[in-house]
This record gives structure tokens, C-alpha cells and sequence, in this order.
């Protein structure tokens, strides 16, 4: 089989399992909303702050979320010892990242879609209409990269215990750049600064493909000592 | 065994006189600086510092790539990388912590946006994530622990490229600027850089070979006792 | 032809060496029963020969295989089946064995095939989650027969199943064994292993003691 149906066959069954078990869409969304309301409660409401700051508050939020969704990515291919059987399996370790990371990429656009709302209503944040692809591409990108991040430190803690605690901390500060350039990649967009807003993209999109070839190239030799 | 003792021995002492030729000509020989008066003296321990650190985690990545590849395979690497990002993870926190204690009379704030100290903040908290890693251990914890430190160092471009762009952007006409660093004029301030540089380095090297010969009187303490082990479980005097 | 080729191998869990020079011969077509009491390396033994642990001293050479060098080659010609299902949670039955299938690149048939000889048929449409223990077993062993391997490692495969489970899963080990597959197998229940016709390997402290009565009547 080649690389390309061997990620599908993955992707295929994390997200089966995600529509079946709806843990992303049951938990984690709602976990996002209630931490943009938290960030309008613990900002001054009454300064107009929040669109400005809006969107640092989304990127950390899609973070957050993300990485839940990245331990329960995993914690379905340890309940029973899957992740032994993956690597029996004779599946590259690159088809298996590839898979894996498409899978939380499309849970997490889904969640950014309906944070974004949130994002308009609670915020009062208003994207020129010009803006809008730059702005779609830049999340997708953003996105990409997140997962493939959170995918590659997953299946590096797979193995090891209290790994639900060591996550989070290799996890953000790697994803700090990511969420830098994206947050003003947005912020500039707003303010329809378009060539501005995609010169954060484009660094966005480098971040994007060296997270995808380092977890090409990494995931194999990680999952061995899984 | 006694040459390698009076080795470590002349090392050390070697370390101490740099270190004390330091203090020496960072508090009385070099002039105060002529804007920032004698706060300018931090800089003789903190740009070390900072030095240190970016050479401490490019150690750990070469040493965890020297692990990783086969024919140099070899656990010394492994205790190298991990006694040199314990060394940078110290550094990285004295930089921040007197970058901190210089930029409150200068800045007039503890902390300035700055590029170069956010860059160390985000790498001190990524090296920790990288040692809270290798203290938990594992079967066969050492090729993960390389490849962790490897991919740690890739992200170290990037976060110094995107935090540099950030603040070049956003700074301008702020409490920071060009005038604020200190000016290199005088000969006995540069020496004093370079002693400081220097005595760090060797402060580093020395530190990582104790460190090194610890782990590995470890490593070597644990055959002995998987000897003792396998003796004890299948009931074979070893 | 010789499948499995152990030499004071060692292994550890940790830092305590749960193989501590274990010697083990197995050849080609053989039903290797591995007994012993807990704790004494049976299921360390076969997570080696299956490449999943590291071997830390002596040599290991399984289905031609140096596993100091090579962890990863034989991997497609061998099956597995441990104390975990190795299965899905929220995946059903058919689909667990259909992902099993595919990732190994057996054909849906020999999943089918495999479903069906472990009475599973009925159970297509349940959830692992939703499965009886024996039920897990069944859907597991299944999982592991579906692929074509030439070297079968089961862990305790009998523990859990009824009796009509662990007569279907010793049909399913002679008839490997008939086609010229190799099978270890470490099991507490005696008696299993005499209508088999195994031949018996003592695990114990870590090391293997290979059966001097089946040693005399070869």
C-alpha cells in the first residue's frame, strides 16, 4: 500500500472514532468556549480591548484545545495497547503521523470554525471581506502545524508515564513561533493590512512544512520506543 | 586513574583562577560604563551567560545527534547532551534573572518585550520541558531523549526568527533602543567580555565532564548491579 | 529450518532483567507451549521474538533475523496476540478486525475467514467496549490470524475463553502448525497443551528450560 492509503486508513479510523465516541466535539469544543468567556471576564470589557487582542485569545484558545485533543488522539491507541499493534503492523511511521495529525487537523478546523463565531458575537471582531482567504489560509496552515506539533510529542510521551502533565509543557513553548506569527498574521488582516497579514502567513506556512517533515521524519524511531 | 585526577584537578583550579581573574576585572578593573554607571558590569556575567547557553544547547543537539548515528553510538553522548542542557537551562535563567536585575535601572522595568530575552525565555522553558523528559526515564529512554533534543534545537532558529520580527515590529520608539546598549569603548571592558566569555567556557566544560563521569560511574554502577540482578533471579553465582 | 534462536538473551523491563540468558530452539512447524509460573518472562520472551523490546545482551535470531540489528523485517511475517486486545474502544467488531486487516495489508476475506472461525459473526455490529471479556479475547485472536504469518507468538491466549472458544482456537494452532507455521504460546491450563501435542519449555526466573521428556522422545 502506498504511503498516501495508509495515512487515509488512519485518518479514516481516528476520525470514525471521534464520531462515534464524540469526545472532541463533545468536550473539547465546549472546553474552548468557555475559555474565550473566561478570557472576556478576566479582561476590561469596557475598554474595547478584546477585538484587539482577539486574536492572540484565539490562537491560545485553539491551542489549549488542541492539546486535549492531541492526548486523546493518543489515549485511543493506549486503552488496549493499539499503539503495539501499530507498530506490528509493518505501516510506515510517516503514514501513521500523516494520518494521525490529518485527523486532529480536521477536528480542530471544525472547533475553529465554531470558535471563530464565537470569536465575532463575544468579541465584536469584524474581518474585511478581502481578508477572509488570507485569513482562511493562514488558519488551515496554522492549523497543520499545530497538529503535526502535538502529533510528534504525543507519540513521544506514548510511552512514559505522567505523560498528561509533560504534553503541555514540550508542547507550547514549540508552538510559540506558530502563535506569534499567526495571532499578527490576524491581527493585520483586520486591520486590512493584507500584504502585512501575509508575510505573517507565509511564516506561518514555513513553520507549517518543517513541523510536517520533522514529524515525517521522527514519528517511526518515536513510536519504536513507544 | 591518578593522572585523570590530577587532570580534573589542574582543570578545576584552572576554572577558579578564570573565574576569580573575572570578578577581579569585572568589579575593579574595568571603568564604570559612562551612561549606565556600574549596572553596566552585570553584562560581564550575563552576556557570558547568554553565550554559554546557546553553545550549551547546540552541544546537546550534537552530542544527541552523535547518539543517534550508529557507528558513533555511544551512551557518553548521551550523558553529554544531558549534563550540557542542565548547564544551559542554568545559564538561560542567570541570563534572564540579571538581564531582569540590569534592564530595572536602565529600562526602568524589570522586563522589556525585547527580542533577544524573550527568544531566552521561550528557550529556557523548552529546555525544561526537555529535562523534565529525560528525568523520567524509560526501557529505552536514550534514542527518544536525542531526538526530542534534536527537534528542540530546530524550533531554536525559529523562535529566535519569529520573536526577532515580532519586536522589530513592534518596538520602535519604545523605552528600548540602539542607545541603551552598552558601548564597548574601552580596552580593559572588552577584555573583561572576553575573560568573562572565557572563563564561562571553561566554567561549562568543566561542569559537563563532572557531570559526564558521574553518569557514567552510574551507568557502570547499574551493569554491576543487572549483574547482581540476573544472578539473584535465575540463582547462578554471576 | 530453524525460526526462533535465542542465546543468553537478555532483556530488560526497566533495570530489572526480566529475561536474565534465556536459550531457546524452535523449528519450523512447531507447537511450542511456554509455561512457568508468574513473573518469570514468558510474556517478556515473546514481546522479544516479536521485536517489541530491545534485546540488551546474548543474541536473538528470529525467522532468519538478527534482532540486535534488525527489530523491524520479520515483523511482517509474524502475529501477535497479548494480554491487550490491541482493538478500539468505540470501533465494532467488523471494524476492528477490518483495520486490523488493512494495516497489516491482509485481505478482507482472510478477516472475514477469521470472524467467522472464532464465532464472531453474530457480534459484527458490537463495540469492543460493549464485549465480554471472552468476547475481546476472540475478537484479539482473531485479529492476529487474520494476517498470513509464518511465526504465531500468543500470550495467554486460552485465559478468558469458554470452552468452546479455546477448542475453536486449538483447531486454529493445529491447523497452522499442519501448514508449516511455527507457534509459541505461553499458557497456564495444562491439559490444553497435551491434546495439542506441544512441546513444553519451563519459563522460569528467566530463563527457559526446554522439556526433557519431549527433548528424550524426539
Amino acid at each position: 500500500m502506498s504511503l498516501a492509503s495508509d495515512a487515509v486508513l488512519i485518518a479514516k479510523k481516528d476520525m470514525r472514532i471521534e464520531m462515534r465516541s464524540r469526545i472532541v466535539f463533545a468536550q473539547v469544543l465546549p472546553f474552548g468556549g468557555i475559555v474565550l468567556l473566561l478570557f472576556a471576564f478576566a479582561l476590561d470589557t469596557d475598554r474595547g480591548v478584546l477585538p484587539i487582542v482577539a486574536p492572540g485569545l484565539f490562537w491560545v484558545t485553539v491551542t489549549l484545545s488542541a492539546l486535549l485533543a492531541v492526548s486523546r488522539s493518543f489515549a485511543i491507541e493506549a486503552e488496549h495497547g493499539a499503539l503495539y499493534a501499530l507498530r506490528l503492523s509493518g505501516l510506515d511511521g510517516a503514514a501513521i503521523f500523516l494520518g494521525k495529525a490529518a485527523a486532529i487537523v480536521l477536528q480542530l478546523l471544525v472547533l475553529e470554525v465554531v470558535l471563530a463565531t464565537g470569536v465575532f458575537v463575544l468579541y465584536d471582531v469584524h474581518v474585511p471581506g478581502e481578508a477572509v482567504l488570507a485569513v482562511a489560509s493562514v488558519a488551515v496552515a496554522a492549523t497543520v502545524a499545530i497538529a503535526a506539533i502535538g502529533t510528534v510529542y504525543g507519540v513521544l510521551v506514548a510511552g512514559i508515564r505522567a505523560r498528561e502533565t509533560l504534553v503541555p509543557l514540550l508542547v507550547l513553548p514549540a508552538v510559540t513561533p506558530l502563535l506569534l506569527a499567526a495571532s499578527r498574521s490576524f491581527e493585520y488582516a483586520i486591520d486590512n493590512d493584507l500584504s502585512t497579514s501575509l508575510r505573517w502567513g507565509s511564516l506561518v506556512g514555513v513553520i507549517a512544512s518543517v513541523c510536517v517533515m520533522v514529524g515525517v521524519v521522527a514519528f517511526g524511531p518515536l513510536l519504536e520506543e513507544s | 586513574m591518578i593522572a585523570s585526577w590530577l587532570w580534573r584537578r589542574w582543570f578545576g583550579i584552572l576554572t577558579l583562577k578564570a573565574l576569580v581573574a573575572l570578578a577581579v576585572f569585572g568589579l575593579v578593573v574595568a571603568p564604570p560604563d559612562s551612561e549606565q554607571g556600574d549596572a553596566a558590569r552585570l553584562l560581564y556575567v550575563h552576556v557570558p551567560a547568554a553565550w554559554i547557553a546557546y553553545l550549551a544547547f547546540f552541544v546537546t543537539a550534537l552530542a544527541s545527534a552523535l547518539y543517534l548515528w550508529p557507528r558513533t553510538r555511544n551512551d557518553s553522548w548521551d550523558h553529554l547532551a544531558g549534563a550540557s542542557a542542565e548547564f544551559g537551562v542554568l545559564c538561560t535563567g542567570l541570563t534572564l534573572f540579571l538581564g531582569s536585575v540590569w534592564g530595572k535601572p536602565i529600562w526602568g522595568t524589570w522586563w522589556q518585550w525585547e527580542a533577544r530575552l524573550t527568544t531566552t525565555a521561550v528557550l529556557l522553558f523548552l529546555y525544561l520541558g526537555y529535562l523534565a523528559l529525560r528525568r523520567l526515564g524509560g526501557v529505552s529512554s536514550q534514542r527518544r531523549n536525542a531526538i526530542a533534543a534534536l527537534i528542540a534545537f530546530i524550533d531554536v532558529p525559529i523562535v529566535h526568527f519569529s520573536v526577532s520580527w515580532w519586536t522589530s515590529l513592534h518596538q520602535q520608539g519604545s523605552v528600548f533602543n540602539d542607545k541603551m546598549d552598552v558601548t564597548i569603548n574601552d580596552g580593559r571592558m572588552a577584555f573583561t567580555l572576553w575573560l568573562g566569555a572565557g572563563a564561562f567556557t571553561l566554567l561549562f566544560a568543566w561542569c559537563c565532564l563532572g557531570r559526564m563521569r558521574l553518569l557514567g560511574i552510574e551507568s557502570k554502577n547499574s551493569e554491576l548491579e543487572l549483574e547482581a540482578a540476573i544472578a539473584q533471579r535465575t540463582g547462578v553465582p554471576s | 529450518m530453524s525460526v526462533v534462536r535465542l542465546r543468553n538473551a537478555v532483556c530488560l523491563l526497566g533495570r530489572f532483567p526480566a529475561l536474565a540468558g534465556a536459550d531457546l530452539d524452535v523449528r519450523a512447524g512447531e507447537i511450542v507451549w511456554l509455561s512457568g509460573p508468574n513473573g518469570a518472562g514468558k510474556t517478556t520472551l515473546l514481546k522479544l521474538l516479536a521485536g517489541l523490546l530491545q534485546l540488551h545482551r546474548g543474541t536473538a535470531t528470529v525467522l532468519g533475523i538478527d534482532l540486535a540489528i534488525d527489530r523491524h523485517t520479520h515483523r511482517s511475517s509474524l502475529a501477535f496476540a497479548g494480554h491487550d486486545t490491541f482493538a478500539y474502544d468505540d470501533l465494532s467488531v467488523s471494524e476492528n478486525l477490518g483495520f486490523a486487516a488493512r494495516a497489516v495489508g491482509a485481505s478482507q476475506d482472510a478477516a472475514a475467514n477469521a470472524a467467522t472461525h472464532f464465532g464472531l459473526d453474530d457480534l459484527a455490529a458490537v463495540t469492543h467496549a460493549n464485549l465480554s471479556a471472552g468476547q475481546r479475547k476472540r475478537l484479539a485472536l482473531a485479529m492476529a490470524f487474520a494476517r498470513d504469518a509464518d511465526l504465531i507468538l500468543l500470550d495467554e491466549p486460552h485465559a478468558g475463553l469458554d470452552l468452546s472458544g479455546r477448542e475453536l482456537l486449538d483447531a486454529e494452532l493445529v491447523r497452522a502448525a499442519t501448514a508449516g507455521r511455527t507457534v509459541i504460546y505461553s499458557s497456564h491450563e495444562t491439559d490444553r497443551a497435551v491434546g495439542l501435542n506441544a512441546r513444553t519449555v519451563r519459563i522460569v526466573g528467566g530463563l527457559a528450560f526446554q522439556d526433557a521428556l519431549a527433548e528424550q522422545s524426539e
